[in-house]
């Protein structure tokens, strides 16, 4: 057999392994692709060999060979083979090229699922380890489906290793399964305050992840997250939460009051920049969030900007960009802050950096003014002409077009200026903006009427000088600015100085070249020009002009009409015969002009780019109903409607509505003026325009300056520079003519000695120069306001949009594993017994084991099923409680106005409207010395627990003081269960968690630790077996006990067939199964192996809660050894105190302070002699064992509160003084009371 | 989430290639090949940061990226993850390679690509960082790979002797990747913890 091993191992050393196919790869440089062919023959063989250690290898080879881009999914199926192998080192092989290339569409994916969840379970926690990282890679909606229970039940494992990555890939799982997120929240929430910092992180990561997509449900967390945030130390933790915050504070103003101290605070503490960073950015989303003007917050966005300006300043480049990128966030609320460092952004854009350069470009959009407008892109298309690659000069380009056009060319007082740059800038080469420049050409010309004549005559330039724009081939996407160009000046032909030298221009040969779309423009144009031009001349009755201009077009057109395009060929042909029939009437001497002119009247109008979409469709109109009847399937075939017209631009067709009437049309006017006066800039530019200064014509543009040394300068062109100057020039004069006029109204208004205010120039005092009409865009009637969502249909995160605070329904279930056919019984690993005898033997075993744990994998998912069950009802249990939170919600804050509609929302209501609650002196202490944080969250609860805030604070306490509890008894459940194997001691574990607990509930300084208390206490002891038990109340049904019930097998042999079973009472019976009879025992649903202990639950129902209770009971069971099996009991006693019948529940000092005025209680009292204790722990073991929480406590007195599961109130009030314990009760059940009373006396007796 | 990891020489090779969204082979390497075109002609003395949102997914996605010597790690990731912090989470990737392989270079990421995605694998999963302490992430990789060795045993043993005996005529060494000389400037981060 060893010689079969090495024999093997021999032949294996001979096959290439991955470092010989690399060197291989490496030596044959030049025929790279025929080498590793024939390597992948190779492990095509090797694949087809019964080793799996032969398979691993070619599996390893094939990853390295997906890399460098070869398809291997043909051998998914072996890697499955290879990730099923019993050994780490082949398994990881198989998961990591499982992960590299399996993904949805694989279909042997569906046959891993056992083998996963195998490894999920396997006491190895590396197996469990790869088998998570590889799910995390192509887990699909079957996977997620059927391995969130599994992975739910590992987020409690008690390696943190194993933990942190369970809780990751439940992220993935929810994106798959998004019906798993609301089974699996409440746990998940529970690991962010997990132990280990590794599970924390990953928690903070997952739940950042959920947030950031749909931040509304996760708001409740809020004050969760705002305790970690100042008990953090990690940066990874609190650069995530501080993210996590930026998102949700859009949504929760109240949320970002609270926030901007402590991360100011952050900001000023913190060495990282990484955490700096991000700080700023959350408070900037603050601010944002909040509406502006108040006081206090101009100090933080102050804060903000001098943070970012070092942030720039820096030589790092990194923090440069960082802080550029954060700058222009602040830009878009608070422009003012950020102008001011202009200076220091326009230096950024001599950047040698690109990726700074464009955030600095980002940030000028934003900074414009009126007043700066012309110097910026003065200075920017300096940088045009500077910039080498195409990537940057097209990105100048559109964001001088941006920052121009923006907000509806706000800042542009000068048309001119503006027409002259976009002329400038159709001297770019190769530039894809073409169309961009176009496009602003013909929006400025159709909606600015006062530049409509200079906008043509510099169009009719370009036209002109086409030639230069189409010379060279590359730079074709220039070529539509002469689309713009042609129909601009056929549209306003009026202007034209000389519009037959433009026809000329647009019928050239040359023109034939362009793209069929202008080319259709310029034939209709020139349609548009013809008519001009005849008109003009028969004003003029110059008959003989007019038909040589009939002449020109009959001569020029049939070069169109040949062409291929259709919309060319069509339109010059009609225009071509309309042009021979005119020629016809005007040899026959008939005006023609007039009529020619009526084919192009009525004037258009721009249309809202949205103006479609928001047409209402009429009442009673369907637009899916058939008009006829519908046709027979064979014959829709044929008929295709004719899309011939659709595709024709609306541009081209002019629509004239003639047949609106005169009403419509006044009302319609109406409405324009009304819109037009909501128009802040319409409003401020037409009146005072008007009497200043008369705008510079076209006869002021400095035709003189060519320069011709430039080939790229279109000669002709105004250079827009001179625009600068010239409007200097205009504010001074404007500045002098209005000082004068003030000097004047001064005069005049003497008299009433009104001093008039001659401050520096404001942004308002500058008028624009011409009288801008800028023509709102049309809008149909009775459009609907209502804004399309651009969300995407298709976006995995919309499937997680799940309200988590709804409580869980009973259907709301991880999907269980139930007894279903195996899917794969891997023929690897039978291969591997096959090849490896040695491991046969072993094998059996296993496979006894393997299944041992199927069952007891089934049993902790039943167990996890009740516990859910549990779950849902704490949850629910949290309803009436708000109640009272209500109450003192409603007095102590008048503000919350609306009631809170859920016990969570209410918290969280209560938690935003408190006073900024975090003092200075503790996130400083927390954030600068980590050995502060690191002692626990205790000492966090302890530092909050200052006198003066002890009201505020004490909600937010006493809650999550129960939620630990919660949390800490669910994490010694599953302890328990991981560490069967081990004698693992319950009670040490116990006291732990009591310990905890009661520092929390006893609200206290830093005073000595607590003794370690547990709950269970010992019910029954043979030498099998050993029963400790806690008895609950249920938070749910008033008259149900909960029982858990621990049994540790303390024997060296196996115990099964337990049954438990209880002699019932007139007042508390045993709650058995439909069916079974009054005195059937109940089935432990579990066996125990020797040394394991594991935990049953059983429910009581009770009558009477204001008595104690035993019931008797038995214990069977088979105690089976390998020679024989015997059959055992064993007796107990059941004793439910009235202690158990009490449900720890927060209460506060209003609401105490009202029950006990009330009257209906009764009191009675209880004084305790030579108690030895710290008065807290006296505290903590009231808490602990009797199910009490603090109310408030003021030095060694306290007043306590807890509620039985019927409803009844108890109070306490304890006070201590030298080894004295008097305890005042009231309750409004005495014998409830007395009873308790004896109780705790009894607990206090005992130690 | 980071959307994908990619390391490639200064001639655009892939060492190491790590998708968190399936893509087809083609598609991987044209990814590969564009973002190295666009990381390769950026100067030493830039931002690690560039906007490669057309590559994978939307324009929500960055490129944050660290030259070392001869290679390029690129990190793709989306605006959930802090610049700062990836760039430092590329240095402790760096620093953990440098210590388990002892003295990184170009040729152990060549040869040992599966080692170098076993350590990754314990810093980032699924496209979330799941540790960032380097110790924590050194003792887990080398947990395993005792593991692999206690499982190779005596049957291994030949299979080393060969591999060893094959390493022998290797090329020569070429230069590291050198973090130790190269002064990394990581701006005043504190090593997170």
């Amino acid at each position: 057999m060893a010689l079969k091993i090495v024999k093997g191992s021999i032949d294996r050393m001979f096959d290439k392994n991955l470092q010989d196919l690399v060197r291989g790869i490496r030596n044959h440089k030049e025929d790279e692709a025929k080498y590793i062919s024939t390597c992948i023959d190779e492990i095509k063989q090797e694949l087809k060999q019964d080793n799996i250690a032969v398979k691993a290898n070619a599996v390893c080879k094939l990853t390295y060979l997906q890399m460098l881009g070869y398809d291997v999914s043909w051998a998914a199926f072996n890697i499955v083979e290879v990730m099923s192998s019993s050994k780490f080192t082949y398994k990881r092989i198989g998961y990591l090229a499982a992960s590299q290339c399996f993904h949805e569409g694989t279909d042997v994916i569906m046959l891993t699922t056992n083998q996963i969840r195998k490894d999920l379970s396997s006491p190895n926690q590396y197996d469990t380890g790869v088998a998570l990282t590889g799910l995390s890679c192509f887990v699909t909606p079957d996977l997620a489906r059927d391995l969130a229970n599994d992975i739910m039940t590992l987020m409690s494992h008690t390696k943190p290793y194993i933990r942190k990555k369970a809780v990751l890939i439940m992220y993935k799982v929810f994106l798959k399964y998004p019906e798993s997120l609301r089974p699996a929240f409440p746990r998940l929430k529970e690991k962010l305050e997990d132990p280990d910092p590794g599970v924390q992180s990953a928690a903070v990561n997952v739940i950042c992840e959920l947030a950031r997509r749909n931040p509304k449900n996760y708001l409740s967390l809020a004050p969760l997250f705002f305790k970690l945030m100042t008990s953090s130390t990690n940066n990874w933790v609190l650069i995530k939460i501080i993210k996590l915050f930026g998102a949700l504070t859009p949504l929760e103003p109240r949320l970002g009051k609270k926030l901007i101290e402590p991360l100011t605070n952050l900001i000023h503490s913190t060495s990282a920049m990484s955490l700096l960073y991000e700080c700023v950015n959350t408070v900037i989303a603050v601010l944002i969030s909040l509406s502006s003007g108040m006081p206090n917050h101009s100090a933080s966005i102050q804060l903000c900007v001098q943070k970012l300006r070092i942030l720039i300043e820096d030589s790092d480049q990194n923090l440069k960009y960082l802080g550029l990128l954060a700058m222009s966030k602040i830009l878009k609320t608070h422009p003012k802050s950020v102008q001011s460092h202009k200076d220091l952004i326009l230096q950024c854009l001599d950047d040698k950096d690109e990726s700074i350069r464009l955030r600095a470009l980002d940030l000028l959009y934003g900074m414009v003014s009126k007043k700066n407008l012309m110097e910026i892109v003065k200075k920017l298309m300096l940088h045009v002409d500077k910039a080498e690659g195409t990537t940057y000069r097209d990105e100048l380009l559109t964001k001088i077009i941006d920052i121009c056009s923006q907000s509806n060319y706000q800042y542009i007082t000068n048309f001119e200026w503006y027409i002259s740059i976009l002329v400038e800038l159709t001297r770019l080469e190769g530039t894809r903006h073409g169309h961009l420049i176009a496009s602003q050409m013909l929006d400025v010309a159709i909606r600015v009427k006062a530049i409509r004549a200079f906008a043509v005559a510099q169009m009719a330039t370009l036209l002109d000088n086409a030639h230069l724009l189409t010379g060279n081939t590359q730079r074709n996407g220039i070529c539509e600015v002469l689309y713009a160009a042609a129909w601009i000046c056929g549209e306003f032909a009026e202007h034209l100085e000389d519009p037959m030298l433009t026809l000329e221009a647009m019928l050239r040969p040359k023109v034939a070249t362009l793209p069929g779309h202008i080319q259709a423009v310029y034939v209709q144009n020139a349609a548009k020009l013809f008519a001009t031009v005849l008109q003009k001349h028969e004003g003029e009755t110059d008959s003989q002009a007019a038909q040589e201009t009939s002449q020109l077009l009959i001569d020029r057109l049939p070069l169109f009409v040949q062409s291929a395009n259709l919309e060319v060929q069509e339109r010059a042909s009609c225009i071509l015969q309309l042009v021979k029939y005119i020629q016809k009437l005007q040899q026959k001497n008939v005006e023609v002009a007039e009529e020619v002119t009526a084919l192009f009247a009525g004037e258009l109008n721009p249309v809202a780019p949205k103006a479609q979409k928001k047409v209402p469709i009429p009442e009673g109109l369907d637009l899916d109903a058939w008009i006829n009847e519908p046709p027979s399937e064979s014959e829709s075939e044929d008929e295709k409607p004719k899309a011939v017209f659709a595709k024709e631009e609306p541009k081209h067709s002019r629509s004239r509505h003639t047949e609106v009437d005169e009403k419509e049309l006044a009302r319609r006017r109406e409405a324009r003026k009304q819109e037009q006066a909501n128009n802040p800039f319409y409003i401020k530019a037409s009146p005072s325009s008007q009497k200043v200064y008369d705008a510079p014509g076209v006869e002021h543009i400095p035709v003189v300056q060519i320069d011709l040394s430039v080939p790229l300068k279109v000669p002709g062109m105004p250079m827009s520079d001179q625009y600068v100057k010239l409007e200097e020039e205009r504010r001074q004069k404007e500045k002098a003519d209005k000082k004068k006029k003030e000097k004047k109204k001064k005069r005049e208004k003497r008299g009433k000695g009104r001093k008039g205010d001659s401050g520096p120039e404001s942004e308002e005092d500058i008028t624009p120069a011409h009288h801008v009409d800028i023509v709102t865009e049309e809008m149909p009637e009775n459009a609907l306001p209502s804004d399309d969502d651009d969300k995407d249909p298709n976006d995995p995160h919309k499937a997680l949009d799940i309200d988590l605070d709804k409580p869980l329904a009973d259907s709301e279930k991880l999907p269980v594993r139930t007894h279903r056919p195996e899917v794969l019984k891997s023929p690897a690993e039978d291969r591997d017994d096959n090849t490896i005898p040695q491991e046969t033997k072993k094998k059996s075993s296993k496979d006894k084991k393997e299944k041992k744990k199927d069952k007891e994998k089934d049993r902790k998912r039943s167990k996890e099923d009740k516990k859910k069950k549990k779950k849902h009802k704490d949850v629910e249990e949290e309803l009436p409680e708000s109640l009272p939170e209500e109450v003192v919600q409603s007095e102590e804050t008048k503000e919350v106005a609306v009631p809170p509609t859920s016990a969570d929302a209410s918290d969280l209501d209560f938690w935003l409207s408190s006073a900024p609650v975090p003092p200075v002196a503790q996130v400083v202490t927390v954030s600068s010395s980590a050995a502060a944080a690191t002692v626990d969250s205790s000492s966090a609860a302890a530092a909050e627990s200052e006198p003066e805030e002890l009201k505020d604070t004490e909600p937010d306490d006493t809650k999550s003081s129960k939620h630990k509890k919660k949390k800490q008894k669910k994490e010694k459940e599953e302890k328990e269960k991981k560490k069967k194997k081990r004698h693992h001691h319950h009670h040490h574990h116990h006291s732990d968690a009591g310990a905890e607990d009661s520092v929390q509930n006893g609200t206290v300084e830093d005073e000595e630790p607590l003794p370690p208390m547990s709950n269970y206490s010992l019910l029954a002891e043979n030498s099998y077996i050993k029963m400790v038990c806690d008895i609950q109340g249920n938070h749910q049904d008033e008259s149900k006990v909960v029982v858990s019930v621990i049994f540790e097998n303390k024997s060296d042999s196996f115990l099964k067939s337990m049954e438990f079973n209880v002699l019932d009472s007139l007042n508390s019976k045993l709650q058995r199964p439909d069916g079974a009879g009054p005195h059937d025992g109940l089935t432990v649903p579990f066996q125990l192996p020797p040394g394991v202990s594991n935990e049953a639950r059983f429910v009581f129902s009770v009558q009477s809660i204001v008595m104690p209770q035993k019931l008797k009971g038995t214990l069977t069971f088979i105690v089976k050894t390998d020679e024989s099996s015997t059959h055992e009991k064993l007796d107990f006693k059941l004793h439910f105190t009235c202690t158990s019948y009490l449900i720890t529940t927060p209460c506060y000092s209003d609401a105490y302070a009202k029950l006990l005025e009330s009257g209906d209680l009764k009191g009675s009292s209880l004084r305790l002699e030579g108690v030895n204790m710290p008065f807290h722990h006296l505290l903590a073991r009231i808490c602990f064992h009797h199910h009490f929480s603090v109310v408030e406590r003021i030095d060694s007195c306290a007043s306590m509160y807890s509620r039985s599961i019927q409803g009844h109130h108890v109070c306490l009030l304890v006070k201590s003084s030298d080894q004295t314990v008097s305890i005042d009760a009231k309750c409004d059940e005495p014998s409830l009371l007395g009873n308790v009373l004896d109780e705790i006396k009894q607990t206090f007796s005992k130690c | 989430m980071i959307k994908a990891i990619l390391i490639f020489n200064n001639h655009g090779k892939p060492r190491l290639s790590k998708f968190y969204e399936h893509y087809t082979e083609d598609t991987e390497q044209q990814i590969i090949r564009e973002t190295f075109h666009l990381v390769s002609k950026r100067d030493e003395n830039v931002c690690n940061f560039l906007e490669g949102g057309l590559l994978i997914g939307g324009s929500d996605n960055k490129l944050i990226y660290r030259h070392y010597a001869t290679l390029y790690f690129v990190f793709c990731v989306d605006s959930s993850e802090s610049e700062l912090g990836i760039l430092d989470l590329i240095q402790v990737f760096v620093e953990t390679l440098d210590k388990c392989f002892e003295n990184v270079c170009e040729l152990d990421l060549i040869f040992h690509m599966d080692k170098v995605h076993n350590i990754l694998a314990e810093m980032v999963m699924g496209g979330m960082v799941l540790e960032t302490n380097m110790s924590e992430i050194i003792t887990q990789a080398e947990a395993q790979s005792k593991m692999e060795k206690s499982e190779a045993g005596i049957a291994g043993a030949p299979a080393r002797a060969v591999s060893a005996v094959k390493n022998m005529n290797l090329p020569e060494m070429p230069k590291n990747i050198n973090i130790g000389d190269i002064s990394i400037k990581v701006p005043n981060l504190p090593s997170f913890k």
